[in-house]
């Protein structure tokens, strides 16, 4: 249970329309705190001293609610796949090393103070079709509706996504298509969300579009950091979904 | 808006345009290489008889489907520069200070994927170069012309032979090469995903074609100012 010693340099601001800087913090920490744990550590530090602490979103810290997320070294989520950043340890990161620690940056995801954004483009996007409409009533049988494994599996392997916003920070177009992407193919793939297919993929890609994300120059860099691996097959997914939709194939 | 039209310049819509724009390419450049590879053989009269031969075959048709290939550069040029330049700019008008880092695995965050501006705006340049060179100076100069069955028409395995005797040319078309080899590294995959044609369990294959379609053409184009600059084909032949 060895202590590591680190450099940070963190981004600061204190709010939307002010400038940011990057500020300079020196830490002890035990090797095995996770790099949000440190950020607490490093919160206490400063209101000892009576400073402004660094603002920063979690919530679960189980690498599932999607609320963190920040670029570490330059890399979303820091440098570990398939690691939400609550689930990185500093462990990861050699003694005496300096981190430098910025918010994700997007046009659609404004900076609200030092490392926390607003990704409520996310939810808007979500409202226009990441749902499936179904009358009210008594619970369906379990196994009423057949689904092939195959494809049950690869609709659970998108429906993965907890909505982080990693693939939007990692995309050298701030594209939000593996978000999208994912959702389509989550619930396209399924029959419950079969009858809404073409309206939702116009209705969801519209919104992706009107929110100011990018277009997707397919580098691949978003399944790299996705905490949970979604593969940008979703993406592929997303733009034959589009045409089938255009070309009144899906209704 | 009409549906098309909302299709046509929604973000997705702007890549199914670059991608057959840019698959479009890919198949003028399998003509373009097939004819040129006619210099390797050191008969002026198969490479000026092909280019004599198009412009007869194609009839009232030639200068239409010369300006329709003007058209597909023209239209992946300028998509190119709106989504690279100012999509990215109104994405992310402020870029992070630590130079982003790739995760690695399936990404093509790399030298092919993430250049694709640069060597594609070298590409251009180069396009205008070499229009100027062979298409204007040969078929609108007087200098190089020369009889072919009784017609005259254009000379365009002197010219080539006189420009790459400069060795600042060869270097120059053996460099562009290279850069058309990275454009196509990432361009043929990316295209195919653009359209949405990808099969998951196709990826690997299809970048991997890309691989070997990048290096065919580079090395199919870039042995031709080599060739022609050391005589190869006096050399072999004669």
């Amino acid at each position: 249970m060895a202590n590591k010693n680190f450099k940070l340099e963190i981004w600061r601001q204190d709010g939307p329309n002010t400038e940011g800087k990057f500020e300079t913090f020196n830490i002890e920490i035990n090797e095995h705190a996770s790099f949000l744990e440190m950020l607490d550590q490093l919160n206490e530090d400063i209101m000892n001293e009576g400073g402004r602490p660094v603002e920063f979103d979690s919530d679960c810290r189980e690498g599932i609610c999607g609320s963190c997320g920040c670029m570490v070294n330059g890399a979303a989520h820091g440098p570990e796949r398939e690691t939400a950043v609550c689930q990185l340890h500093m462990r990861t990161f050699q003694n005496g090393e300096t981190i430098t620690v910025e918010p994700f940056r997007a046009k659609a995801f404004p900076i609200v103070r030092d490392l926390v954004v607003d990704r409520n483009a996310f939810d808007r996007i979500q409202e226009k079709g990441g749902y499936i409409s179904v009358n009210t009533g008594p619970k369906p049988d379990a196994n009423a509706i057949k689904i092939g494994k195959q494809r049950a599996d690869e609709a659970m392997d998108a429906a993965t996504c907890i909505g982080c916003g990693a693939c939007v920070a990692a995309c050298p177009n701030a594209s939000a298509s593996l978000f999208v992407g994912a959702r389509l193919k989550h619930f396209g793939l399924l029959p419950q969300g079969a009858p809404e297919r073409g309206r939702r993929t116009l209705r969801m890609v519209e919104q992706m579009d009107d929110e100011g994300f990018g277009a997707c120059s397919n580098i691949g860099e978003c399944e790299a950091v996705c905490p949970k691996g979604i593969s940008i097959s979703a993406i592929g997914h997303m733009k034959r979904d589009y045409l089938f939709a255009n070309l009144g194939f899906h209704k | 808006m009409s549906a098309l039209k909302k299709m046509l310049f929604s973000s997705i819509g702007k890549k199914y345009i670059m991608a057959v724009s840019g698959l479009g390419l890919v198949g003028f450049l399998v003509t373009h290489l097939a004819a040129n590879l006619l210099l390797l053989t050191g008969n002026p009269d198969l490479l000026n008889g092909y280019g004599a031969g198009l412009k007869s075959t194609l009839g009232p048709l030639f200068y239409p489907a010369e300006a329709a290939l003007v058209g597909l550069f023209l239209v992946h040029i300028i998509l190119a520069i709106y989504i690279n330049v100012a999509g990215k700019k109104a994405a992310r008008p402020i870029g992070y200070a630590k130079a982003q880092r790739g995760k690695g695995g399936e990404s093509k965050f790399g030298l092919a994927g993430s250049n694709m501006l640069i060597t594609g705006g070298l590409l251009a340049f180069f396009l205008v170069v070499h229009l100027w060179q062979v298409r204007y100076q040969v078929q609108f100069g007087s200098k190089f012309r020369t009889m072919l069955n009784g017609e005259q028409v254009g000379d365009l395995y002197r010219y080539c032979d006189e420009i790459f005797a400069s060795p600042l040319m060869v270097v120059f078309y053996v460099g562009v090469m290279l850069f058309l080899g990275l454009h196509l590294r990432h361009g043929f995959w990316s295209a195919i995903q653009s359209l949405g044609a990808m099969k998951p369990e196709w990826s690997k294959s299809i970048h991997a074609l890309g691989l070997i379609i990048a290096i065919l053409f580079a090395v199919g184009f870039l042995i031709i100012p080599i060739w022609m600059h050391f005589g190869m084909a006096a050399r072999l032949f004669q």
